[in-house]
């Protein structure tokens, strides 16, 4: 297993030279988008609307992190699983999105749409999220904060463990 | 309160031990590195009082009750919410709940809704078993009512199926709780209630005992790993529960809990 410490975002030139099982320890920015914020970015995509952050530089973890305890960064972070954001990923990879951190596996037209459009998707431990809040470096609410949990945050971390899981 | 204070940030012991041995005698450097960040995280997550999981969980209660006692504080469910409601606070818990299913699903705020399963017993004792249970395992359940002549080898492959597809979705490696008997329902909450017996305690039964070995042999081997990462262990034990059921019916359900098992008992 090869580990490579590596700085968001991911250029297609480095996307391009990992193989499946590899440890990336990721530093920069994050943005956490679950079901909820999935179907509101393909919404805005239908109507040709602005999204809340540029797709083909941001890298998206499926996350709904626990509140902010006072005098703390963040709270509890960590994946949610993948396969529930499967039905918008091929558009949102379309329309330039090519780094995702998940949990589990993905559909066969995920898979196809990743390799076609040369993204990633990296499986973080589920339930290690002690360990991944302590990556955390700065956290804040970056769109949608009736969605509570699902809202978008943005957050930057610093060598955040992840596994190369499709490439 | 305390229950809830201890496991949200503390994984079930016993699977903690598995995991550690499991860790230091896994071959794979990749099954390896994350078992290894499983066990550190239960240490991270009790230094720092962090979830150690962020998804913290509906709450699902068994709460055997004796016949005997009667309560002198109101409705106890609602004393129950309250208490819940009071730990989601202090221990900054996610709000995990919608206010309904289907139609809206806005987050429910301010109120803690548990699922209660109660048993009235003899006597004036009340046994309580909380589990934290995370969105993830939950969504990989199953129930099928299998045919009545449906022989023990095609049920057995029909468990291992359904667990091995589920890949790494609900965080393996996982505890699986199999229902056999009872009618529909039921054999959901045998499923659920076995996800709580001890870990690697051994079936009274000798051929239900030798079937939960049978399933946890299989699964580990055809299984895809811990996270679906394609090594190491896929599940840590099959508990199954049984009840009698109709003569034309063979009610099976399966429920999955994930690595972190996050539970506790206790006696009032």
């Amino acid at each position: 297993m090869r580990t490579l410490k590596l700085d968001l975002p991911l250029n297609p030139s480095i996307i391009q030279s990992l193989d499946i099982g590899d440890k990336l320890l990721l530093s920069g920015v994050l943005y956490t988008a679950r079901d909820k914020a999935h179907q509101r970015l393909l919404q805005l995509i239908a109507a040709g609307e602005r999204l809340p952050f540029d797709l083909s530089s941001s890298t998206l973890f499926y996350c709904g992190p626990s509140p902010v305890p006072p005098n703390k960064i963040c709270g509890a972070i960590g994946p949610t699983t993948s396969s529930r954001m499967d039905p918008f990923t091929p558009t949102l990879l379309e329309h330039g999105l090519r780094v995702m951190i998940g949990k589990g596996d993905r559909s066969e037209e995920v898979q196809k749409a990743i390799r076609q459009h040369n993204a990633i998707y990296l499986v973080a431990v589920g339930g290690v999220s002690a360990l991944l809040a302590r990556c955390v470096t700065s956290f804040e609410l970056s769109a949608w904060e009736e969605l509570g949990p699902e809202a978008i945050y943005k957050m930057q971390v610093h060598d955040f463990p992840c596994y190369v899981g499709y490439v | 309160m305390q229950a809830v204070g201890k496991i949200y940030c503390q994984p079930d012991t016993e699977v903690i031990r598995l995991i550690e041995e499991t860790a230091s005698s896994e071959s794979n450097p990749l099954a390896r590195d994350m078992l290894q960040s499983i066990v550190d995280n239960t240490r991270y997550a009790v230094e720092d009082g962090t979830p150690c999981c962020q998804d913290t969980g509906s709450v699902v209660m068994f709460i055997e009750l004796g016949e005997d006692i009667s309560f002198d504080q109101g409705n106890v469910t609602e004393l129950i919410c309250a208490t819940l409601e009071e730990a989601w606070e202090r221990y900054y818990l996610r709000r995990s709940n919608v206010e309904e299913p289907l139609i809206s699903r806005r987050v429910l705020q301010n109120r803690v809704v548990p699922i209660i399963h109660w048993k009235l017993v003899p006597g004036d004792r009340v046994e309580v078993i909380i589990g934290l249970k995370g969105g993830g395992a939950e969504n990989m359940s199953v129930q099928k009512m299998m045919a009545a002549t449906a022989t023990v080898d095609e049920v057995k492959e029909y468990i291992v199926e359904e667990v091995v597809k589920t890949g790494g979705r609900p965080c393996p490696p996982v505890i699986v709780g199999v229902g056999i008997g009872g009618n529909f329902e039921e054999s959901a909450l045998l499923a659920k209630r076995a996800l709580f017996d001890p870990l690697g305690r051994r079936h009274p039964d000798k051929d239900y005992a030798t079937l939960e070995n049978d399933i946890l042999t299989l699964i580990n081997t055809r299984g895809r790993g811990v996270m679906g990462m394609g090594e190491g262990p896929t599940a840590l034990a099959v508990h199954i529960r049984t009840k009698s059921c109709h003569i034309a019916s063979l009610p099976l359900a399966i429920n999955l809990d994930c690595h972190a098992h996050r539970h506790t008992r206790f006696v009032l």
